[in-house]
């Protein structure tokens, strides 16, 4: 079992009073709580914020915290006696135990040796990444969870468990699976929590995403903007030929309608292309010559509004 | 190590669910789910509080809410201002991606 300062991670003394370690709580969930904050690590460290404060706030096991002395954190470390002998002979099995759990099942089982409550299980989140390719074609994937089991101790051990899951068509970033009863099991007679899964968009390097629509940069070469030209573009349902008319400008965007994301409930989203104008970086001896013909003979400014612009 | 089949269900918004679904799932209770209807966070499919039915994304929601209670021992118009805060906070950064992403 890891050793983990609970006292350390809510950044208070040994001796705190509970209105302190309150105090400090609060302040960490403000700062770290996934649904209020957007620090990146925010979902980790406020889970150790809970837990320490699970259970510091509780007089009972902040109690059978405090018989555990200092350690380092992290450090692997043999549980006092009297949990070994009410959870186990042996005393080696702890080592995919949390040690929020152990304190809590060691607590709660002294009460109610007797009458056991029902207890639902846990209900568990996790992030799962996906690709435009499959919320458009739909797909199915294996994730991998790890859930607690309880042994017969009632003491709940982290088991790795892989789930296959269809990624439905159409689903979009954010959007939650739920798999009921997947989430940690329920104790005495107690209903088990469910599993969600997050679906998060994974950034695709030719497409943006707005909502079911989609924006693709095409680039063009100067004389297909200026004489028009026809150009394969890929979409996520495959290559099609796009017509591009004489005199396109830069910025210009392009509809493909309905080649953007499939929806749920209503039609499909359509494909921007945003045209980019490119400039060969090191053009041949030919090109140069025939630019700087072009240059020579073309009457073209492209900056003749400037003129207008200006006050006399 | 085994790997489960498991049945999927997609929170999304073309599925709906009753209130008493809407509570068991998310851990409020019907009272409370009641007085986030009242303050707009909840908006039920139907006009008929008898039997009110709901999208199934509200799940997310609720669930949000029922950690804001717990996490921060809000009551539930505390959890509603928390949450109309963050719906605006949500729509804001959906506008500012859109203008990043057909302005580029």
């Amino acid at each position: 079992m890891k050793f983990i300062d609970y006292y350390k991670v809510l950044g208070v003394e040994r001796t705190a009073t509970l209105a302190e370690i309150k105090q400090a709580y609060r302040k960490l969930a403000h700062q770290y709580h996934p649904d209020v904050s957007k620090n990146p690590e925010g979902e980790e460290k406020f889970k150790e914020v809970a837990e320490a404060y699970a259970t510091l706030k509780d007089p009972e096991k902040r109690a059978e915290y405090d018989k555990l002395g200092t350690h380092q954190p992290g450090e692997d470390f043999v549980p006092p006696h009297d949990w070994q002998e009410a959870f186990h002979q042996g005393g080696a099995a702890f080592s995919d135990v949390d040690l929020a759990d152990i304190i809590a099942a060691f607590t709660s089982g002294r009460h109610q040796a007797g009458a056991r409550r029902a207890r639902h299980g846990q209900d568990f989140e996790v992030p799962i990444p996906i690709t435009l390719e499959q919320i458009y074609h739909g797909a199915e994937v294996n994730i991998d969870v790890t859930l607690p089991e309880y042994d017969q101790q009632g003491l709940p051990h982290r088991v790795p468990h892989t789930f296959k899951v269809r990624i439905p068509k159409g689903a979009t970033n954010g959007q939650r699976l739920r798999l009921p009863g997947k989430g940690g099991p329920g104790l005495n007679g107690g209903k088990a929590g469910d599993l969600y899964l997050i679906m998060q968009l994974q950034p695709h390097p030719l497409y943006r995403v707005n909502g079911k629509d989609l924006y693709l940069d095409l680039p063009l070469a100067p004389w297909e903007a200026v004489l028009g030209a026809r150009v394969q573009v890929p979409t996520l349902g495959g290559t099609v030929e796009l017509n591009i008319p004489a005199g396109t400008t830069a910025a210009k965007q392009l509809r493909l309608a309905k080649r953007g994301l499939p929806s749920a409930k209503d039609t499909a989203g359509d494909l921007f292309a945003v045209v980019r104008i490119d400039v060969p970086k090191s053009p041949t001896e030919r090109e140069r010559e025939l630019f700087t013909q072009l240059a020579a003979d073309s009457t073209f400014n492209p900056r003749a509004h400037f003129a207008s612009g200006v006050n006399k | 190590m085994n790997i489960h089949i498991s049945e999927t269900i997609w929170l999304n918004e073309s599925e709906v669910c009753t209130i008493e679904h809407l509570a068991e799932v998310s851990g409020l209770s019907s009272v409370e789910l009641r007085e986030l209807i009242e303050s707009g966070v909840i908006t039920p499919v139907n006009q008929d509080p008898e039997h009110y039915v709901f999208q199934l994304d509200y799940i997310v929601i609720a669930r949000k809410a029922r950690r804001l209670r717990d996490d921060f021992e809000l009551n539930t118009q505390g959890v509603a201002v928390a949450l109309n805060l963050l719906r605006r906070i949500h729509e804001l950064e959906i506008e500012l991606d859109k203008l990043q992403i057909t302005h580029k």
